[in-house]
């Protein structure tokens, strides 16, 4: 019984400190935002604090993390101390982008001062966006993410103050790779909530990375959700890179609507975090659209990475493709959902998924699970998964040429990790995110707070 | 170069090797044939350190030191060369990142540095023409859809560029047709020198219609039971192991 009372405590505590602070929370925001944070709270409390009992969250069970937190809620940008250009500095030449920082969720100027924003698109605060550019705003917000299906959602739609919008009008091609970096630094424990928009418009080309980073050892909760519209013929690329220390609960929440003829590759690269909850959410809305999409995460200690992934088949001639891999070591832990539904109507659809996982000792724990529901007989699907080993017969192969164990290893390792990294299409992107992951299973990267991406200091 | 005294090893609480003794000189071809199931894989496998056997009795010494206390990368860079029966696929390994590592750990291990870029890539196309491996081959993941022969010829290709002092071919002639049976045995030829050794285990005369040795093994039952010259492969050839059972009175 205990154990219920609690978890009515963590949804109360959590609905009080709303009461609380709803005129801060409200405040320079407009109806139209605010209206829906009563119905997204009830919402929140009617599903609770994800875990076991839910469905979707059987391998990810946030309880205890809610439980025992009474972390400070970033209500407010966050002033500092630092000038956080000193703490970064891009020093990898080859490798070059518009780098946008997000700080605890908020997107401040003063933190982008001499942002090189490609023509034409839109890069500001999601607080001065939907004041400024409502006509676009209000067409999206909440209405791709919906905050009644999903408790993490929920309790964002809630919260939501700040975060990043992106607008990429019509027929505009972006060569740079948009690198977006979400930092966490507080000197105390910090709840981050955090809601971005972006809108791919016709035709438009852009490739979009998300770099999660921790720069204090403190303990971090992200509530993150991004909405994303991707119109007629654009061809997105998201890649995220997840790094951040153990103490870190990253909760991401990525909806995305695509309409036709659009082509999208998300490619999520776990390297290092306390909890990891990706929820991706992919409505193919349009006929002939494309989804490629991957994920692979490096786990050790405790940690637990699990990947949460629904496509939505809602028109024919879509096509899906997922591939997601898990290296697991210690007594960390892992699990996989593949959600696909295709709609009676959406004939002609073709979705795969594929989920391969490594694990290096007999501790270490992994959970998937496909869940495809067809409605309809033109289709073509398939699923697979994979719990295993490394092979025991490749390994003395390598050795029997001289290769050490420990190397020999490494090498299989990596060729496991490379078939998902393959499929970053930025050749100097891939080359960047092979290197961590090379270093990574080395146990070369920094386990505390520091990032490990080679272009930030 | 290797001596092995009353060596026994087990798989799988199953006895396989039951005595065996050989010794290897540099500059020797030994042929190790017998029928299913002697043992002849088994002991190709103890020799470089797979951990799937477990060495129960006996001793091997190579270059005066302890085989079998060396790890089978140790033994591999002590120059000992195993040519796999079944060489595995390895998907996403490149060839030459997986070679180019391979011939960095020996020089390594001989305290020698590593070989730049451009020397490798000399090395391996040297060597290539040397054994007559397509040059796409080199190009893909380790083995990953290679033909039987182009597994063996890349087996003779690897030992090639690793120049080992002791070869073990594990029926590397298993599986080939006459034109690569005629490229595994020119490599194996090519690479003899006065001062290294090989010993071939295989089913069949026909390779030493190509490579000749200097001395012929029957193992039977995971002992070897008769050594002769050349000449006892033509007489296997013709009579087949009946008579080696009859003579141990079977």
């Amino acid at each position: 019984m205990a154990e219920v009372i609690d978890k009515i405590t963590a949804v109360q505590r959590i609905s009080d400190i709303y009461e609380a602070n709803l005129s801060k929370i409200s405040s320079g925001l407009p109806d139209y935002v605010n209206n829906s944070r009563r119905s997204a709270l009830a919402a929140f409390r009617r599903m609770g604090i994800p875990g076991f009992k839910n469905e979707n969250y059987k391998y990810t069970d946030l309880t205890r993390l809610f439980d025992n937190e009474n972390f400070r809620r970033a209500f407010k940008t966050d002033e500092f101390d630092v000038d956080l250009k000193d703490v970064f500095s891009c020093d990898v030449p080859e490798f070059d982008t518009h780098l946008i920082l997000v700080v605890n969720g908020w997107y401040d100027e003063k933190n982008n001062p001499n942002a090189s924003h490609p023509e034409g698109i839109i890069i500001k605060s999601f607080q001065k966006a939907v004041v400024e550019n409502r006509d676009l705003v209000e067409k999206y917000y909440g209405k791709i993410a919906k905050a009644e299906a999903d408790p993490l959602t929920a309790l964002n739609t809630a919260f939501a103050q700040d975060g990043l919008f992106i607008y990429i009008p019509d027929n505009t091609h972006i060569s740079k790779p948009l690198q977006l970096i979400n930092i966490l630094r507080s000197e105390d424990d910090l709840y981050v909530t955090q809601r971005n928009l972006i809108i791919a418009g016709k035709n438009s080309q852009a490739k979009i990375m998300f770099c999660d980073h921790t720069l204090l050892p403190q303990n971090f909760i992200v509530n993150n959700i991004t909405e994303f519209e991707i119109e007629e013929d654009a061809v997105i690329d998201i890649y995220s890179i997840q790094n951040q220390h153990n103490k870190t609960a990253n909760l991401i929440g990525l909806y995305i609507r695509q309409q036709q003829n659009s082509h999208l590759v998300t490619n999520a690269v776990s390297l290092h975090g306390g909890i990891i909850r990706n929820n991706l959410n992919v409505l193919l809305d349009g006929e002939h659209a494309e989804a490629k999409i991957c994920g692979l995460a490096l786990s050790d200690k405790n940690q637990h990475v699990d990947n949460y992934t629904f496509i939505e088949h809602a028109k024919p001639n879509c096509q899906s493709d997922q591939l997601y891999k898990n290296i697991l070591d210690d007594s960390s832990t892992g699990g996989f959902t593949g959600r696909i539904h295709v709609a009676p109507h959406a004939v002609k659809t073709q979705a795969y998924q594929r989920n391969n996982n490594v694990l290096l000792t007999n501790a270490a724990k992994m959970n998937t699970k496909p869940q495809l529901v067809i409605d309809n007989d033109d289709v073509k699907c398939s699923h697979g998964a994979t719990v295993g080993r490394i092979n025991e017969e490749a390994l003395f192969y390598l050795q029997s040429r001289g290769i050490n164990e420990k190397e020999a290893r490494l090498m299989l390792m990596f060729a496991f990790a490379h078939e998902v990294l393959a499929e970053i299409k930025v050749d100097k992107l891939r080359d960047v995110i092979d290197k961590l992951v090379n270093k990574r299973l080395r146990g070369e990267v920094s386990k505390c707070h520091s990032c490990a991406l080679d272009c930030i200091r | 170069m290797l001596v092995i005294k009353d060596l026994y090893a087990k798989v799988e609480e199953k006895d396989i090797l039951k005595g065996i003794n050989l010794t290897v000189n540099a500059g020797e071809v030994h042929v190790i044939m017998g029928p299913n199931g002697s043992g002849k894989s088994t002991l190709a496998n103890v020799l470089a350190g797979n951990t799937n056997f477990e060495v129960t009795h006996g001793t091997a010494t190579f270059n005066g030191k302890d085989l079998l206390e060396m790890s089978a990368d140790v033994r591999a860079k002590e120059g000992l060369f195993l040519g796999f029966q079944y060489p595995v696929e390895i998907p996403g390994v490149s060839m030459v990142n997986f070679l180019k590592t391979a011939v960095n750990e020996h020089r390594k291990y001989r305290d020698q540095p590593p070989l730049s870029a451009s020397d490798f890539l000399k090395l391996m196309r040297e060597k290539k023409t040397l054994v007559q491996i397509d040059s796409q081959l080199t190009n893909r993941s380790v083995n990953e859809g290679f033909s039987g022969g182009e597994k063996k010829k890349n087996e003779i290709f690897q030992m090639a560029m690793l120049e080992p002092s002791l070869a073990i071919l594990d029926e590397t002639d298993s599986g080939l047709d006459i034109d690569a049976l005629r490229i595994v045995s020119n490599g194996v030829n090519l690479l003899k020198t006065p001062n290294n050794a090989t010993i071939l285990v295989t089913h069949y005369q026909r390779l030493l219609d190509y490579i000749i040795p200097d001395f012929v093994h029957v193992l039977y039952q995971g002992r070897i039971v008769k050594s002769a010259g050349k000449e006892l492969a033509l007489e296997l050839e013709e009579k087949g192991y009946d008579w080696i059972k009859k003579e141990l009175g079977e």
